[in-house]
């Protein structure tokens, strides 16, 4: 009895200590944010490492996704005689779902693999340390720089794999039966409005959110040298693309309710 | 118009210099450390330790791996909180003081870690430039100049714009030993600074924190293994054992102890 007792008790005993100390961790990044420096120069560098180095890998998955649409849909589309309808399943599924999950679990392989391992790896070689015992917080520097970047990132992203997504159907649709783009464009954004698009893509940021805090909570808290480095960097992946399914479940939700 | 000199040297004075002023008067020693406990689950690893270092004063901390060396720069530094104990800092207790006020006693000291800690995406200008940008008010021109005069200190003037990985051992100690310096410390903590180093570059570590003395008169707390190395640059040396102080003066004085612990350890390594 005892022994059962001991092991549910001491995994849900972990799972409750990680949220705890997600939650101190969360303080000490959003406490530190508002104080000065706001260390800028650190901020552009992360905007260009996360940014404008996920961009080629982001709008190639785009790319990819639009063909496959579009040569997928097609067939269906074509059996129940709404071949017209080809553009707007193009552009409805790409902006509404595909491209924003999509850039969120590329970046959580990108993007959550690298902070967890860059952040460990200072943690092991007492980096962190040295940046705390100079009197600078490592919240600061190194987490709410990073989770900023991924913020404001994510968005951005997901546009770039948006627009390649629907270039990429537009021409994969082209090649089989010709159509203008601008024809192409107008019949995919039939019926749709502008807050359409708009929510789909700033869900995102909430990606950004949770790819940033978990890849910087898990990196700062490693122990255990390489080994651990690797662990951080692992966990920080799974942990992030769990929750941004999860939060991209609960989001659609309110988006349904909120902006529908 | 302020004196360039004096300029370079103008660090934010929000923090509690008057502390350090009045513990001057008073002549409070630079570090005070009574009764200082810390476990680690049941390890026990410091066990009511008392130490005193004085203004312009070396204090070399022997004892056997895991005897709680580090930890004991680490709790002096504010990275690790004691169980119990009192940590004075210019007359200062630092155990209980919040993040903001850690942070402006932390300007007030240098450390240099056990593999320098380099932060390894900045170049070695940027790494010494580090605390110099984010607590003095100096231009970036001033900045520069305090960088290159900091590196040629130590001898690494010539390789401002390399990374930590192209720096061999000794070199990062050296570049770690510049950052410790950049804000002037009043205290010096330098974690095993010859470990890992040939008997020549450690001579030469041992030679430069001799210079670094002289020249900056900080109080200095030097944790190593190396007894030729504490032997060169400390004015007294405490030796760690059971989580306690076993035996504190300078070298001769531990020579002829009488202690069986202190003979073996000395004997160990000479």
């Amino acid at each position: 009895m005892s022994s059962t007792l001991t092991s549910v008790w001491s995994p849900a005993n972990r799972f409750l200590e990680w949220f705890g100390d997600l939650g101190f961790f969360s303080w000490q990044v959003l406490r530190s944010a508002v104080r000065r420096p706001f260390e800028g120069r650190e901020l552009l560098r992360q905007l260009d490492d996360i940014g404008s180095r996920s961009f080629p890998l982001v709008a190639l998955a785009g790319a990819a996704i639009g063909a496959v649409l579009a040569l997928e849909t097609r067939s269906s589309l074509v059996q129940f005689g709404a071949k017209s309808m080809l553009p707007a399943a193009i552009v409805f599924s790409i902006i509404h779902e595909t491209g924003p999950v999509m850039t969120g679990l590329i970046v959580c392989g990108r993007v959550g693999a690298g902070i967890g391992a860059e952040l460990g790896s200072m943690k092991v070689s007492e980096q962190i340390d040295a940046i705390e015992a100079s009197g600078v917080s490592p919240y600061k520097f190194l987490a709410f720089t990073r989770i900023l970047a991924c913020i404001l990132m994510l968005p951005l992203l997901t546009l770039a794999a948006d627009f390649s997504g629907v270039m990429v159907g537009w021409i994969a649709n082209t090649l089989v039966e010709p159509i203008s783009f601008q024809k192409f464009i107008h019949q995919g954004l039939a019926g749709t409005s502008f807050n359409d698009f708009l929510a789909p893509t700033f869900r995102t940021a909430v990606f950004g959110l949770i790819i940033g805090m978990i890849g910087c909570f898990q990196g700062m808290r490693t122990q255990g040298g390489t080994a651990g480095v690797g662990r951080s960097a692992t966990s920080s992946v799974v942990l992030s693309s769990l929750f941004v399914i999860l939060a991209d479940v609960i989001l659609v939700k309110l988006i349904l309710v909120f902006f529908s | 118009m302020t004196p360039p000199e004096q300029v370079l040297l103008e660090v934010d004075e929000s923090g509690p210099r008057p502390a350090e002023r009045s513990a001057e008067k008073t002549g409070a020693p630079a570090i005070a450390i009574s009764g200082i406990h810390k476990s680690f689950g049941s390890q026990v690893v410091l066990n009511g330790t008392n130490l005193n270092v004085a203004t312009g004063e070396t204090l070399a901390v022997l004892g056997r791996s895991g005897t709680g060396k580090s930890v004991l720069l680490k709790l002096i530094i504010g990275l690790q909180k004691p169980d119990s104990g009192s940590i004075r800092i210019h007359g200062q207790e630092i155990v209980h003081l919040d993040l903001d006020a850690m942070n402006e006693i932390r300007k007030k000291m240098g450390f240099l870690f056990q593999h320098a800690a380099l932060y390894d995406s900045l170049t070695v200008e940027q790494n010494v430039a580090f605390p110099l940008k984010r607590h003095t008010k100096m231009t970036e021109s001033q900045q520069r100049d305090r960088v290159k005069k900091l590196l040629a200190s130590v001898g690494m003037e010539r390789d401002l714009k390399k990374m930590p990985s192209d720096l061999s051992g000794g070199m990062q100690k050296r570049v770690g030993l510049a950052r410790a310096l950049a804000l002037e410390p009043a205290i010096l903590l330098l974690d095993e600074p010859t470990a890992g180093l040939d008997p020549i570059t450690s001579g030469e570590i041992d030679q430069l924190i001799l210079k670094l003395q002289v020249e900056h008169d900080m109080a200095s707390i030097v944790v190593t293994h190396d007894l030729l190395s504490a032997k060169t640059i400390a004015d007294r040396i405490a030796l760690l054992h059971d989580g306690n102080v076993l035996i504190e003066g300078s070298f001769a004085e531990l020579e002829e102890s009488d202690d069986e612990f202190v003979s073996e350890f000395l004997k160990r390594d000479s």
